[in-house]
């Protein structure tokens, strides 16, 4: 098991948010959480990622095995951890060059730092790919990008850092159709046995794209259903209220 | 690529010292016999002397400033206000006495004028010990000389410039100066002349309850230019130490002059500094100063526009770490019609650092065409941390373009995580925050000192971590 997340507990300052939320990604598996806004969704992927707002109060994350709960958010990247943040934050005076360099170092360790020249043209055919001008790389990071391009610049950093587990909050959210597909062909391109996704969402939309092995529905800090990509589509028809009613949340 | 720098945390690089082997040492205090005795040791003309007396006066005299940084913890009685590290001036490093060149050695200055400097005077105390500058500048008439060695090889040009930019009664740390000034630069540059490579002098003190009073005089002939450098250091002491310099220049017509200062003293120096420039018709002066050290700075490098078409710059960096008060910023004085100023204030502090951006812009009536641009940046680091912002506009004419633009900001957690989930430590993560706060500013130093100034940054944001 990738990931293992049981019975997990947090708050923010004095206000309780994940009620136990159990969830478990294997090596391989694409998972998508969705649910009505304000149940908890991005406060469990900071949480995965350790923002440091975030107090948890009981249960256990299991990253390939081991509890990760106690570790800094610098050390679960390096493990192989990755969020897209759906509010990417904006960084003056820092290059989208300099930084991407920077984390690949840490990331990747001592083969990180071995060539410049290799970073560079690595960075930019990714880039090519992704549909980002190459003049990004000169820009400070985030800094007057638009929705789309931050979330573009998101994907990019994945596809360089090649995690073992990427966590896209509402990545999809605000994109046209061209840059939502960008995103999910981004996705498509990691995906294989070593690569697992949490992509969380509102819409099926970018599902159409990237066919999720798992669906799992969020409400009030819990998981209260899960199943197959067909959950989606009950979902698009039929609203969040008739879960409410079965699980009477 | 980038090079990686491995110190203790919390370190100051420079603070060591070595044993007091001063030559001659005037005893604690100051009283007019001690400056008699300095104006003695250098053997200067009586109206050197008369001149120092009436700074001795004008000091006695003056009140401390009530206002700036708090400079209660100053007891000029327990101050060495002059001491002699050696017999004379050498021109080969290799003469100095061992400690001495171990010194500059550490610091780095006989590399830096290898690779990159036209000339260097370095300060050891009271006295340059060691002065160079390239043969080819001086074929070209370039002066640039201890003001001891311009007062008695330059005598006319000294006494025509010397002290007209800064007044001996200019206010009570100038006056202080004039009395007992000792070391510094004389750069005297001809008509036409362009250094273009820079001249660099660096001063450093290494007695302890010292003050160091140099004094340093710049004049850029008509068509001009030359880029000065300075740079200093002091031992950590448990005792204060004094550091109150007189900086003047004089751009003439189209000259232009470009002073850029990396303070980095121990945190037991007062720095109270007065600089002013005199920019005539169409020159330009740009001040760049760096302060990352010293206990309490006061400072506001300033640029009296005198000619139409006359130019006035000043880039500010402060770093206010634990116990410091960084009392900066630059002072803009538009005499004449068509002249434009910048300036341009950076500040970062931390740990309970204290920087305070202290400015004037002043138009002269009956003026046109005038332009200012002010902005100062403040970051704080942590919520102990303060800064503030002191912007003083006396405006007199009508025709004057002036904007003003001051922002606070604070290193955000929303950042750290961001950059902390991208696999950087939480120390590297605010260094990175930090420097590209000020790399707006930092890209406009010459390569060298930006490289310099951004591995002091680091050093002191080293010692906040762990
Ligand atoms: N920094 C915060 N301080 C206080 N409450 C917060 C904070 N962040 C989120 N919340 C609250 O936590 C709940 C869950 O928010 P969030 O995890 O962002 O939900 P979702 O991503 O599912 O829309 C919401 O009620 C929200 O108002
Ligand atoms: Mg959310």
């Amino acid at each position: 098991m990738l990931l293992q997340i049981e019975n997990l507990h947090a708050r923010i300052e004095t206000k309780d948010i994940l009620k136990g939320v159990n969830l478990s990604i294997q090596s391989g598996e694409i998972h998508a959480l969705m649910g009505p806004n304000g149940s908890g969704k991005s406060t469990l992927a900071n949480v995965l990622m350790g923002h440091p707002s975030y107090t948890v109060t009981a249960g256990r994350v299991l990253f390939e095995g081991k509890d990760i709960l106690e570790e800094d958010p610098e050390k679960r990247a390096a493990l192989g951890m990755f969020l897209a943040f759906q509010y990417p934050v904006e960084v003056p005076g820092v290059t989208v060059g300099k930084f991407l360099k920077r984390s690949v170092e840490n990331l990747r360790g001592a083969e990180g730092s071995l060539n410049v020249n290799k970073f560079i043209e690595e960075l930019r055919a990714l880039m090519d790919t992704m549909g980002m001008d190459r003049s990004f790389i000169n820009r400070y990071l985030n800094e007057g990008f638009s929705g789309g391009e931050k979330k573009r610049m998101e994907i990019l950093q994945m596809l360089l850092f090649r995690p073992k587990l990427a966590i896209l909050d509402e990545t999809d959210s605000g994109l046209d159709i061209d840059a939502l597909r960008v995103v999910a062909q981004g996705v498509n391109r990691l995906r294989g046995d070593r690569f697992s996704s949490l992509i969380i969402t509102h819409y099926q939309r970018i599902l159409d794209y990237i066919q999720p092995d798992k669906v799992h529905i969020m409400m009030d800090g819990r998981i209260v259903l899960s199943g197959g990509a067909e959950l989606v589509r009950e979902l698009e028809a039929r609203g969040y209220d008739w879960i409410r009613e079965e699980v009477r949340v | 690529m980038s090079e990686t720098v491995t110190v203790d945390i919390g370190e100051y690089k420079y603070g060591f010292a070595f044993p007091d082997r001063s030559v001659f040492k005037t005893r604690k205090g100051l009283d007019e016999e001690i400056v008699r005795t300095i104006s003695q040791m250098k053997n200067e003309p009586e109206w050197m002397l008369q001149y120092r007396l009436r700074g001795l006066e004008a000091f006695r005299r003056k009140p401390m400033p009530n206002w700036g940084a708090d400079l209660s913890d100053i007891h000029f009685d327990e101050i060495y206000y002059y001491a002699k590290p050696t017999e004379d001036r050498k021109e080969r490093w290799e003469e100095l006495p061992e400690e001495i060149r171990a010194t500059y050695d550490r610091i780095g200055i006989p590399e830096a004028e290898r690779k990159f400097l036209a000339g260097v005077g370095a300060q050891y105390d009271s006295e340059i010990v060691y002065h160079n500058i390239r043969a080819d500048l001086e074929q070209k008439g370039v002066i640039f000389c201890a003001p001891e060695d311009a007062v008695r090889d330059y005598p006319e040009l000294v006494r025509k410039y010397f002290g007209t930019v800064i007044p001996f009664n200019d206010n009570k740390f100038a006056s202080l100066n004039t009395a007992v000034w000792s070391g510094g630069s004389f750069i005297y540059v001809p008509p036409g002349v362009r250094v273009e490579i820079p001249l660099q002098a660096y001063f450093r003190i290494n007695l302890e309850s010292f003050g160091q009073f140099e004094r340093t005089l710049i004049i850029a002939d008509e068509g001009s230019f030359v880029h000065y450098i300075e740079g200093c250091t002091a031992p950590i002491y448990s005792r204060n130490s004094l550091h109150s310099a007189v900086v003047e220049i004089l751009a003439l017509k189209g000259a232009r002059v470009r002073y850029t200062t990396i303070q980095n003293w121990s945190n037991n120096v007062y720095n109270l500094v007065t600089k002013r420039a005199v920019a005539y018709e169409e020159a330009a002066v740009e001040w760049v100063d760096g302060n990352i050290g010293s206990k309490r700075t006061m400072k506001y490098p300033a640029v009296y526009l005198m000619g139409p078409k006359a130019h006035g710059e000043v880039l500010s960096i402060a770093f206010a770490g634990k116990g410091q008060e960084q009392d900066t910023g630059g002072k803009i004085v538009h005499t004449a019609s068509d002249t434009s100023s910048i300036i341009t204030s950076k500040s970062i502090s931390k740990d309970g650092g204290i920087a305070s951006y202290r400015g004037l812009i002043k138009v002269y009536p009956n003026l046109t065409g005038i332009k200012s641009h002010v902005v100062c940046d403040a970051l704080l680091l942590d919520p102990q941390s303060k800064t503030n912002t002191y912007p003083y506009i006396e405006i007199e004419s009508e025709d004057v373009s002036m904007e003003h633009e001051a922002r606070v900001s604070r290193i955000s957690e929303e950042q750290l995580f961001y950059l902390r989930s991208r696999g950087l430590s939480e120390s590297e993560a605010s260094l990175m925050i930090v420097n590209g706060f000020l790399d707006p500013l930092v890209k406009q130093l010459p390569l060298e000192y930006a490289v310099e100034l951004n591995r002091l940054i680091e050093l002191e944001m080293e010692g906040s971590v762990g």
